[in-house]
């Protein structure tokens, strides 16, 4: 990757061509074997912000074996700063039934969910009608598969994929040990494939073009495009889609203001990224080819210099605080004490050297914490007190 | 019978009397009596067949799934770090002048509940909120004055019922 890597859009995942019967069939009449291949080959990775190789999910659930197999639709979105996967089902969502579909055909499932969050109940009624179409078309060319829609009820941690089977089974949303996978034991106890919708509106995009088309976007590592919703102090907030691998300089000249300060970048369990550290730091998986590469759901909130970093940092530990399931003791306490801490030293009440204990905390939740929830919380607390720790004692 | 009761066997009828139909049947009560009241949960579990305690202890896990009497319509404002920055307390204190009410009370005539909720994902349009269902963006104090007047009249006012 070079330097000059300038920002490139991309228009795959909203591009209407109404086509989706046919891909579906076209799909279905290859092997699973064929198909697997051909996602590995892309090397799409999950877009919900984990970046788990797609291929080799499908891969895994294919081959574990049972009678009852699920695939499941994770619209749980709600990462601050996220709202790609709305518009993708409301504007596109027979590219996701289909792609449900042909991955039910893949691993030998019959029943596909689509977790909504509660939030967006209103797409219901709109979506129910996709569904009956799509399933119409299911029978015409006699593919046995189903679609429900399971609506959750105002949780984030549902998002995460153990604690989205809980919530289906009739349970808190308490993410489970991991493992066993869901993989081999997710819904029900039974191999289950779960994937964002972006995830699944991108193997569409796979399965009618090729894995070629999409490995030759992006770089090295992060291979395609993505959608990055884009809010906060920007004079241009919205979805767009665009190649990975992109500078974060490039991303602030293309959406800035003129006076961006700092960039969230993964939402609030993300990290926050200074502006001297823009143009060090690209966007996509791992790839350590220009410095920092930082992984994301696509959520990207732009600060500008009249935000107070404290309040951003004070509004971030507010809400994990309350959408932590209460499960382990990291989370449940560390939340709490994070949030309490960084008040105190605020108002005076503690001196500075505290936040040095508090970024011990947050450190301690990485790697005793249950699940992603708690473990991401550190992302955000650490680049924001180390970069902006003047803001958050005076 | 009783009316919740009623409701509940429908619902437990249409979903089915497994635990995993416990979310659906919650949220259909919720949907009708806007919030669960420790007879609801009760009588859910009766219906389902599980302990009481399994029944509020889902129940109350989730922010939607009310357990306090709420009103007829449940304001939601997004308080979540975008909308906050774009004017959130402006909102809350427009619904606060016009309700004359405070954040987490509803109205005498029970025809309105302000909650603040965590993001909506509509960062890209902040300010947003929910009224039940119904999804308004890009808020502002004039807006909020529109809506909420319009929701008065279609219910023939604040003191209907």
């Amino acid at each position: 990757m070079t330097t000059s890597y300038q920002l490139k859009r991309v228009d795959f995942i909203f591009k209407n061509e109404n086509d989706w019967e046919e891909v579906l069939s076209k799909s279905i009449s290859r092997t699973p074997q064929e198909l697997i291949n051909e996602l590995i080959s892309s090397e799409l990775k999950g877009r919900g912000g984990a970046g788990f190789p797609t291929g080799l999910k499908w891969k895994l659930s294919s081959e574990a074996e049972s009678d009852v197999k699920y695939v499941i639709c994770n619209a749980d979105e709600g990462e601050p700063g996220t709202f790609k996967d709305r518009e993708i089902l409301s504007q596109v969502p027979y590219k996701v039934l289909a792609a449900m579909a042909v991955c039910g055909h893949v691993i030998g499932a019959k029943e596909g969910y689509i977790y909504l969050r509660g939030e967006y109940f209103f797409l219901k009624p709109e979506l129910n009608k996709v569904i009956d179409e799509f399933e119409y078309y299911c029978r015409e060319i006699n593919l046995d598969f189903k679609i429900k829609i399971f609506m959750g009820s105002g949780a984030y941690i549902c998002g995460e994929e153990t604690a989205l089977f809980e919530s289906m089974e009739g349970k808190r949303g308490e993410p489970r040990n991991k493992p066993p996978f869901p993989s081999s034991y997710g819904y029900m106890g039974k191999p289950t494939v779960i994937n964002n919708v972006e995830t699944l509106a991108h193997t569409f995009t796979i399965f009618k073009y090729g894995a070629k088309r999409f490995y030759d976007l992006g770089v090295q590592y992060s291979r395609g495009s993505k959608l990055f919703s884009v809010s906060g102090d920007t004079p241009k907030p919205g979805i767009y889609e665009l190649e990975l691998g992109m500078s974060l300089s490039d991303f602030v000249e293309e959406f800035g203001d003129g006076d961006t300060k700092a960039v969230q970048v993964g939402g609030a369990s993300g990290f926050l990224v200074p502006r001297k550290r823009f143009g060090e730091t690209a966007i996509g998986f791992q790839g350590k080819l220009t410095g920092i590469s930082l992984p994301t759901g696509g959520s990207m909130m732009l600060f500008n210099s009249s935000r107070s970093m404290f309040n951003v940092l004070d509004n971030y530990l507010e809400f994990f605080r309350e959408e932590s399931c209460g499960q382990c003791t990291p989370c449940r306490v560390g939340c709490q004490q994070l949030l309490k801490g960084i008040k105190a030293v605020k108002r005076g009440e503690k001196n500075a050297h505290y936040l040095d204990k508090l970024l011990r905390l947050a450190e301690t939740m990485q790697y005793t914490a249950k699940c992603g929830l708690g473990q991401s919380v550190a992302n955000s607390f650490t680049s924001i007190v180390e970069n902006f720790r003047e803001e958050m004692i005076y | 019978m009783n009316p919740v009761s009623e409701l509940i066997k429908n619902l437990a009828d249409q979903h089915g009397r497994e635990r995993h139909n416990l979310l659906p049947i919650l949220q259909g009560v919720v949907e009708q009596e806007k919030y669960l009241s420790e007879f609801s949960m009760i009588e859910i579990a009766r219906e389902l067949d599980l302990p009481a305690a399994e029944v509020y202890g889902t129940a109350t896990f989730y922010s939607f799934l009310e357990h306090k009497k709420m009103g007829k319509h449940i304001i939601r404002v997004c308080k979540t770090i975008t909308c906050s920055m774009k004017g959130k307390n402006q909102i809350l204190l427009a619904f606060e002048d016009m309700l004359k009410i405070t954040l987490g009370e509803t109205t005498a005539d029970g025809n309105f509940s302000l909650l603040q909720t965590n993001c909506l994902g509509f960062c890209h349009k902040a300010p947003a909120m929910l009224i039940n269902n119904e999804i308004y963006t890009e808020l502002t104090p004039e807006k909020v004055r529109e809506i909420l007047s319009s929701y008065m009249k279609k219910k023939g006012g604040p003191h209907d019922n």
